[in-house]
């Protein structure tokens, strides 16, 4: 099948970008150089372009109950602005997807899920959707998203684009007319750095983008580097640290399940997990060398697998060799040492948290 | 467009040889090292392991991924170039100017396998 674009593709290609397939899509990996483009985000200011990922509109009497019975994390009596991270979990506690869940207003919910996932979960929630008094419309064709990330976004929105977000706080969203138009802008991202995210029509998304790439504000950041960055501040990818064999629990975010909510699909599954343990978990492990850990390396100890790489680089803040992994919880201790498999080579690891770099949001 | 350089000898996976008498200087070309992006890692064999001709002996590894390193020649390795176990940028900085391995040839017929200048730049036009 061939695969989608979004609506800043021909821009990509006409900035250089290295394209690459991503979640069904023919995404920019990289403009210039990841590490670069890493570095402009920590520092200044950068801007994704992130149309790929899905919208799904949840409105109606039910809508609260309905979302309550899908997701995780727990929206009742949610104030509107409010922004809700958390997972959709199958019965058994895998994991559907992880996703955003906005409060627009009154009965109305504004849900963003993985671009990869996007089909999957809009079959999931249809299928989920009976007995609930909603309306549930999947506008992912619909919307472009951009999201400017790093310490300079806030003054690049208002300069740039003259959207004033002072006034939201993290994980609050707003609607505002801009240009004729109501766009959603969210005080959110997915790199650790203060930054925002909208949601508009195509147009809209693509005259904002030559806007903070003609002004030199706003430095255009690839995949690559949207990677390298939530990885160092140990945010998930669906596929690598979650999936439907790795559970919300399994991944650490237990904090982002509210066990005690009177039902979700999966929260049985979840509870007892919580209760009686897992057989394995999501660890940080940090190498002695700069050797690089990659997805799907084996994990030893005393040579024998205990576990499985999710996601590795070598630190572009840190400098250090570190990775994720899945393993055997008698190994998931901080402290352990373990050892990673690259090609005919063993080295050595220890077992440390999974944040390998400071995250800085704007509180 | 990337750097060729007259004199060297190329393979089709991007690796070059210069040689000097009985040793050859083994790296990545120009073309390659564009192609990889940021080089953070080398992973290179040890001094006295033995290479052959088209097969790996190391690798190169850019943010994103690891790439195989494969000897354009057979022979024996006698030295390995250390810098870039700390500055593994020195690739992306000049790829000719920092090869990776030095091996001392056990078969220098070999070379008539391999694509020179001309040659190679044809091949990389086309892949």
């Amino acid at each position: 099948m061939e695969n989608k674009r979004t609506c800043l593709y021909d821009k990509h290609v006409a900035l250089g970008a290295l394209i690459s397939p991503f979640g069904g899509f023919d995404m920019p990996i990289q403009y210039s150089s990841i590490i670069d483009e890493h570095n402009a985000v920590r520092q200044h200011c950068g801007v994704f372009d992130v149309s790929h990922m899905g919208e799904v509109s949840v409105k109606g009497r039910d809508a609260e109950r309905y979302v309550n019975h899908i997701f995780t994390n727990d929206i009742t009596d949610a104030p509107t602005g409010q922004i809700y991270y958390g997972m959709m979990c199958y019965p058994d506690g895998g994991t559907v997807d992880d996703l955003l869940v906005y409060k627009m207003g009154h009965d109305d919910f504004f849900l963003v899920i993985n671009a990869a996932n996007i089909d999957k979960d809009w079959e999931w929630m249809q299928s989920h959707a009976q007995g609930f008094d909603i309306d549930l419309r999947n506008l992912s064709d619909h919307y472009g998203q951009l999201a400017i990330q790093g310490p300079e976004s806030e003054s690049v929105m208002a300069e740039v684009l003259g959207i004033d977000g002072s006034d939201l706080t993290f994980y609050h969203a707003k609607t505002i007319e801009h240009e004729g138009e109501n766009i959603i802008v969210s005080r959110t991202g997915y790199t650790g750095e203060d930054g925002f995210e909208i949601y508009a029509s195509h147009d809209y998304i693509r005259r904002q983008w030559d806007r903070l790439i003609d002004t030199g504000r706003c430095k255009p950041c690839g995949l690559g580097c949207r990677d390298t960055l939530r990885f160092e501040v140990g945010l998930p990818l669906y596929g690598d640290e979650l999936s439907a064999d790795i559970s919300p629990v399994m991944a650490g975010l237990s904090m982002f399940c509210k066990l005690d909510k009177p039902e979700f699909i999966g929260k049985e599954a979840l509870v007892e997990q919580k209760t009686n343990g897992v057989a394995r978990r999501i660890v940080g492990i940090e190498l002695a060398d700069r050797a690089i850990p990659r997805h799907g390396y084996d994990v030893l100890a005393d040579g024998k697998k205990v576990g499985e790489v999710t996601t590795g680089y070598n630190s572009i803040s840190t400098g250090k060799s570190v990775c994720m992994a899945l393993v055997d919880t008698e190994y998931a201790r901080l402290g352990t040492a373990l050892e990673i498999q690259i090609r005919k080579k063993t080295f050595k690891g220890v077992v440390v948290k999974k944040r390998f770099y400071e995250k800085h949001y704007k509180k | 467009m990337s750097k060729v350089l007259e004199g060297l000898y190329y393979s089709e996976s991007h690796e070059y040889v210069r040689i000097d008498g009985q040793y050859g200087y083994v790296g990545i070309t120009d073309y390659a090292q564009n192609a990889l992006g940021n080089v953070v890692y080398v992973d290179m064999p040890d001094v006295d392991d033995d290479v052959e001709a088209g097969a790996e002996f190391g690798a190169v590894e850019s943010v994103k991924a690891a790439s195989d390193l494969n000897s354009p020649v057979s022979g024996t390795v006698v030295e390995v170039n250390e810098a870039l176990a700390d500055q593994p940028e020195l690739l992306n900085a000049d790829a000719y100017a920092n090869w990776i391995i030095k091996v001392e040839l056990s078969n220098p017929d070999e070379l008539n396998d391999l694509m020179d200048a001309a040659a190679y730049e044809a091949f990389c036009a086309n892949h």
